[in-house]
C-alpha cells in the first residue's frame, strides 16, 4: 500500500540512509514498498533499529528480512504544539508506536493515518502505509500506518 | 565486607544559583552564569573558589573547566569530569561522579554546576531546523517527534494504559509543585499561582501532557560544593552527607526507535534497589523527595519505581495533599522544581534536596534527615541521590 497524498507538511527534516551504510538495505526497501529489517544469520534474533552487531549472540553477520508490513499499536502520541516551523497552523497529528508481533516485536515509529482527531486504541492492528517522496533532492519514504478491520 | 560504597564519605557543604530568569531573560552571558553560581556556592561553604580543584557537570555543558579555573585562578585542577547523556538525567550523575573523586582521593574539593542559557544557545522544546536527519533520528523526526516531550510522551501512554493509572496524578504533582513556587522568592513562578482549573484548561502539548505537566525553559546556573565528611565538620554550614547516588539504565533503554524491552518505565527500575542498598534506608526513611520533572508523568513513573507506592495505589496516594511539604505523606519538589522554580536542568532539586537537610527550604519539612533526589526520568542514563543529616551517618 502507497499514498502520493503527504500526512506532515514538507520542511520537516528528511529522513536520510547512515553515511557509514549500516541502514541501507531498509532504505532501498521501503522505496519500493517493502518492510526489509534486521534478523541475525546465527541466532535468528529480530533487531531494530539496525546495529552492526547481534545484541543477543554478537555476531556481525547480520542479515535483512523482509517482514509482512503490518503490526499493532503498542503506543501512541498527538501532538498539538508546533515545534518546527514547517508544522506552524498545521495541527494536531498522531504518532503510533507500532510493534511486529510476526517480527521478535520490535516497534517502529510511524504516523497513524485518517483524522488526526481519531479515537486511538492500543493493540489496534494496523498495516503500513508507504508515503514516497520523490520530488526530494534526495528521494526518500516515510512507512505510515492505517488501522485495519 | 566489601567497603565499596560512598555512603557517608562526602558531603554537599555549598550550594549556590544566580537569579532564575524566563528563556532569554540572562543579562549576562552562559559562562558568566557558571561563574556567578560557583562561587555563590563556594561563599556558602566558606571555602576559597581557589581552592576548588575539581568539576562535574552532566547533559554536554558547555562551560569548559579548565576554562573555568583560568578565569578564577583556581590553583590545581585535578579532576574534570562530564556525565555522558541523558541531558537532566546526569544531575545526581554528576553528584556521584564527584563524591567518587573526593571519596577516592582523587580531588579535594569538587563543584558540580550546570549553566543553561536557553537564549544565548537553541532552545531546549524546539525541533531542530536541519533539512536531513541520519542515524537512529531518521525513524523519528521525519513522523514530527523532535522535542523531548514527544519522545517521551509515548512511554506515558503505554504506562497509563498498562496499569489503569489516570492523569489526576499528573495534576497532582503539578499542582504541588506549582504550591510549593508560592512560597520561593527565587521561583520563576513565585506569585503566579496554579489552580485545578487552569490546569484542566491548559493546552494540549502532546498528549498525554498538556501545558502544565511540561517543564519551563529557563535561563540560569546552580552549583554545589562536595568536600570530604572528615573536612565538612569544620565548615560553616550543616554537611548533607551523601548516603549515595548511582546512574546508569535498564537492559537495552536507549534500543533505537524506541524499542527498549522495558518501555513503560521511567528508566529507574535497575537502579532504585541500587541507591537503596548503597544509602541503607528505604522508601518509608525518606523525609522528603525532589523528583526531575521533565513531564509530570515521568515523575509518577519515579516515584514508583523507588517503591513509594504501588501502581495499583498511585491513584489513591498520588494526591496535591499527600505531596505538599505541610502536613504530606510524600512532600515532593518542595522549591517548585523544573515546573515552577526553574528549569536547572534538575540542579535546582539537588541544592533544594541540601536546603532541606539544613533546615532552610522555603517549605521545609519538619526534622527533615533523610532527602532524596531522582534525576532525569525516562531518559538514559537517570540517576539519584540520597542525601542525610549527621544522625544517619
Amino acid at each position: 500500500m502507497s499514498t502520493s497524498e503527504f500526512y506532515l507538511p514538507e520542511g520537516l527534516p528528511a529522513p536520510a540512509p547512515a553515511p557509514d551504510g549500516l541502514d541501507k538495505p531498509y532504505w532501498e526497501g521501503v522505496s519500493v514498498n517493502k518492510l526489509i529489517v534486521q534478523r541475525c544469520k546465527g541466532c535468528k534474533t529480530y533487531q531494530w533499529g539496525p546495529e552492526w552487531v547481534c545484541h543477543k549472540c554478537h555476531s556481525f553477520d547480520i542479515g535483512w528480512e523482509e517482514v509482512a508490513p503490518k503490526g499493532v499499536i503498542y503506543s501512541w502520541e498527538r501532538a498539538w504544539h508546533p515545534v518546527h516551523p514547517a508544522l506552524k497552523d498545521h495541527g494536531p497529528y498522531i504518532v503510533v508506536l507500532v510493534e511486529l508481533p510476526h517480527a521478535g516485536n520490535i516497534r517502529m515509529i510511524g504516523n497513524l493515518l485518517g483524522d488526526p482527531k481519531q479515537d486511538i486504541k492500543i493493540g489496534a492492528n494496523v498495516e503500513a502505509v508507504f508515503e514516497h517522496h520523490t520530488g526530494s533532492k534526495m528521494p526518500y519514504t516515510l512507512v505510515h500506518w492505517r488501522v485495519t478491520k | 565486607m566489601s567497603d565499596r560504597s560512598l555512603r557517608g564519605k562526602t558531603a554537599v557543604v555549598g550550594v549556590g544559583e544566580t537569579t532564575y530568569y524566563k528563556r532569554g531573560g540572562a543579562p549576562d552571558a552562559e559562562f558568566v552564569l557558571a561563574i556567578k553560581a560557583i562561587l555563590a556556592a563556594c561563599e556558602d561553604a566558606g571555602i576559597d573558589p581557589r581552592e576548588v580543584d575539581g568539576f562535574s557537570s552532566y547533559s554536554n555543558d558547555r562551560n569548559d573547566p579548565s576554562r573555568i579555573s583560568a578565569a578564577l585562578g583556581i590553583k590545581e585542577l585535578k579532576f574534570a569530569c562530564m556525565q555522558w547523556g541523558g541531558g537532566g538525567g546526569g544531575g545526581s550523575g554528576a553528584v556521584a561522579n564527584a563524591a567518587s573523586a573526593v571519596a577516592s582521593g582523587v580531588a579535594d574539593v569538587v563543584v558540580v554546576f550546570r549553566a543553561l542559557a536557553q537564549g544565548q544557545f537553541a532552545r531546549f522544546g524546539q525541533g531542530p531546523k536541519m533539512s536531513a536527519i541520519a542515524g537512529d533520528m531518521a525513524y523519528s523526526m521525519p513522523y514530527g517527534v523532535m522535542s523531548p516531550a514527544q519522545m517521551f510522551a509515548m512511554r506515558c501512554t503505554r504506562h497509563l494504559h498498562e496499569t489503569g493509572i489516570t492523569r489526576d496524578t499528573y495534576k497532582a504533582v503539578s499542582l504541588a509543585t506549582y504550591a510549593h513556587a508560592q512560597n520561593n522568592p527565587r521561583a520563576v513562578m513565585h506569585g503566579r499561582p496554579l489552580t485545578p482549573e487552569a490546569y484542566d484548561n491548559a493546552r494540549w502539548i502532546v498528549e498525554p501532557y498538556q501545558l502544565y505537566d511540561c517543564c519551563m525553559e529557563n535561563d540560569g546556573a546552580a552549583a554545589l560544593v562536595i568536600v570530604s565528611a572528615d573536612r565538612a565538620k569544620d565548615l560553616k554550614k550543616k554537611p548533607a552527607y551523601i548516603l549515595g547516588a548511582t546512574s546508569g539504565s535498564e537492559y537495552r533503554n536507549a534500543a533505537p526507535s524506541h524499542n527498549a524491552p522495558l518501555y513503560a518505565t521511567s528508566s529507574f527500575t535497575s537502579l532504585a534497589p541500587r541507591l537503596y542498598d548503597m544509602a541503607k534506608v528505604g522508601p518509608k526513611d525518606v523525609d522528603v523527595l525532589q523528583s526531575y520533572e521533565n513531564f509530570t508523568g515521568g515523575v509518577v513513573m519515579s516515584i514508583i519505581e523507588h517503591g513509594f507506592c504501588t501502581h495499583e495505589e498511585a491513584n489513591s496516594f498520588m494526591t496535591t495533599e499527600n505531596f505538599l511539604a505541610k502536613g504530606g505523606k510524600l512532600p515532593l519538589n518542595t522549591s517548585g522544581g523544573n515546573l515552577a522554580e526553574c528549569y536547572m536542568h534538575g540542579l535546582e532539586l539537588i541544592t533544594e534536596a541540601v536546603r532541606q537537610i539544613r533546615g532552610e527550604s522555603p517549605n521545609q519539612v519538619k526534622d527533615a534527615k533523610i532527602s532524596m533526589v531522582t534525576s532525569g526520568p525516562m531518559v538514559t542514563p537517570v540517576s539519584n541521590s540520597i542525601f542525610g543529616s549527621r544522625e544517619t551517618l
